[in-house]
């Protein structure tokens, strides 16, 4: 689904990431840690065309990011679902209509006004703040707002940035579990965090590969976590 | 084929995105304000325009296809001298009458000098003979030599020389008027497409959001499009109903002839108010669409 292949990247003359080959298969789950600033969030952007590697390949369902327009970009990010941890969204929007927004950007207006969105916020358990505006939310309801937006394409790919940086454990673990309900959909699932405890929380309950990024290098991280 | 397609999509109404670019803040209020100030412009130099062209049309017409003879001789000669340019007048081809004034219209045309009471028969008055052209005029410059060879007391004066500098000042204001208008539309562009880039930097984390969830810079730049052309034909919508309401007011032209007082537009030049409001709605289009895709590039 996504391939990297030899990629580096480097911001300001220093080079962030490099030498990093990874082939995310379908219906996988990922961990991806390290230590904070080692180059998460980059990695995660370079998976999503958000940014282009200065050197080696990165291909998104088979389309080499470095010839893609901004449009065709835009369009793959369809496929993807995208959580940051800072979950950013439009302020003066309704929370259903913010979690609504993909649909409608993708032309399906109808959609965004159907009774399967009532439904995906029932899931998260937002139904109760579906009028309510992103500031009025807390933490926890933001991420899974975020976590809902990110899948109401439903898209073959869920990224999550530190989706549990901001919540209590209580809350980490309601977020884990809608990830692994979505991986047993089918989808593939790749959790950026540091949250070490989540990582052998989840490694219980799914056959989850960890990836580490040391000294700007991906690895394989081993069973001593 | 992309332009094209980028045009319709902005073109195209969608409630959805045209939410996501916020209604209020400071530079919807400047958008609004600078296209109701540039409408309300644009109607004063519309009806400048349009009053200098009437001006210059009147000018243009007065006296068209007539000529005068100023004959200046000694008494004894000069009912010799009139007869004489009569009688050249009645051979020039291109003349359909000649005739020489009598002595109450010489009075008549003096009177708002001297008062009505002018004793014009002892005064060495010149005479003066009325000349009306055929449709094709005549030959002006052979009618002068011929005078000046048999009438030396004759000028033939065919009004052109005051006209003429008349009638091209006219036309000069009516362009200035109309370069004026075009200078009004480019500001109220750069004034749009300064508030639009501001809007966007303003509105960074609504773009990244949409770029996030797979927005296409096509669905980005039609949101702040449309928002901004809105506006601006909002604002220019107050500004000419302001402006009209006011040329509804000032004297009409009727009453005093005069550029000053004929300011007020007159029958179908009213229907051009309605195009001031679209036009600078589309001007604001192409100044954000440009904005717009400039940010959404530099963003990248």
């Amino acid at each position: 689904m996504i391939d990297l292949e030899n990629v580096a990247y480097s911001y300001g003359g220093g080079e962030l990431l490099s030498e990093m080959s990874l082939s995310i298969a379908s219906g996988a789950f990922y961990f991806l840690t390290g230590p904070s600033g080692a180059g998460k969030t980059t990695f995660l952007k370079l998976c999503y065309g958000a940014l282009v590697p200065t050197a080696g390949q990165i291909r998104i369902f088979g389309n080499d990011v470095r010839g893609m327009s901004r449009d065709e970009v835009a369009l793959t990010r369809r496929r993807i679902g995208v959580v940051h941890q800072d979950c950013q969204f439009i302020d003066h929007m309704s929370m259903l209509d913010n979690i609504a927004l993909p649909l409608a950007v993708s032309g399906n207006n109808t959609l965004a006004e159907d009774a399967n969105l009532k439904e995906l916020l029932a899931w998260v358990g937002l139904s109760h703040r579906a009028k309510a505006f992103p500031p009025e939310l807390s933490g926890g309801e933001r991420q899974r707002a975020a976590l809902a937006r990110a899948i109401i394409m439903s898209p073959d790919v869920i990224l999550a940035d530190e989706p549990t940086g901001n919540v209590d454990w209580e809350m980490s673990e309601r977020l884990l579990q809608l990830l692994l309900e979505l991986n047993r959909m089918g989808k593939t699932v790749l959790i950026a965090s540091h949250d070490l405890s989540l990582i052998r929380s989840a490694k219980s309950q799914v056959q989850a590969r960890v990836l580490r990024i040391s000294n700007r290098r991906l690895q394989l991280a081993g069973a001593n976590l | 084929m992309n332009s094209l397609h980028g045009l319709l999509e902005v073109l195209r109404a969608d409630h959805h995105r045209d939410r996501v670019v916020p209604a209020t803040g400071f530079t919807a209020t400047l958008t609004t304000l600078t296209a109701a100030a540039m409408a309300f412009l644009i109607v004063f130099a519309l009806s400048l325009s349009f009053a200098a062209d009437r001006l210059a049309a009147r000018w243009a017409t007065a006296l068209e296809g007539t000529a005068t003879i100023r004959i200046s001789a000694p008494q004894d000669q000069l009912a010799n001298q009139v007869e004489r340019s009569l009688a050249i007048l009645s051979e020039t081809a291109g003349i359909e009458t000649a005739r020489a004034l009598n002595i109450e219209e010489q009075q008549a045309l003096l009177a708002p000098w001297f008062g009505p009471d002018i004793p014009l028969a002892d005064l060495p008055v010149p005479k003066l003979i009325a000349i009306t052209e055929m449709d094709g005029g005549f030959d002006a410059q052979g009618l002068r030599l011929r005078l000046a060879a048999e009438v030396p007391g004759a000028v033939l004066d065919d009004h052109m020389r005051w006209r003429k500098p008349l009638v091209r000042a006219a036309q000069r204001l009516t362009l200035l008027g109309a370069f004026s208008i075009l200078i009004i539309a480019l500001t109220s562009g750069a004034m749009v497409m300064l508030a639009a880039r501001a809007a966007l930097a303003a509105n960074a984390q609504v773009i990244a959001v949409l770029r996030l969830i797979g927005a296409t810079d096509t669905y980005i730049v039609a949101a702040f499009v449309r928002r901004f052309a809105m506006r601006t034909f909002v604002g220019s919508c107050l500004g000419v109903v302001g402006g009209g309401l006011i040329l509804l007011f000032l004297p009409s032209e009727t009453t005093t002839a005069s550029i000053l007082t004929g300011l007020r537009l007159q029958g179908v030049d009213w229907i051009w108010l309605f195009i001031i409001p679209p036009a600078l709605a589309a001007v604001a289009f192409i100044a954000t669409r440009f904005a717009a895709n400039r940010v959404l590039g530099e963003l990248s």
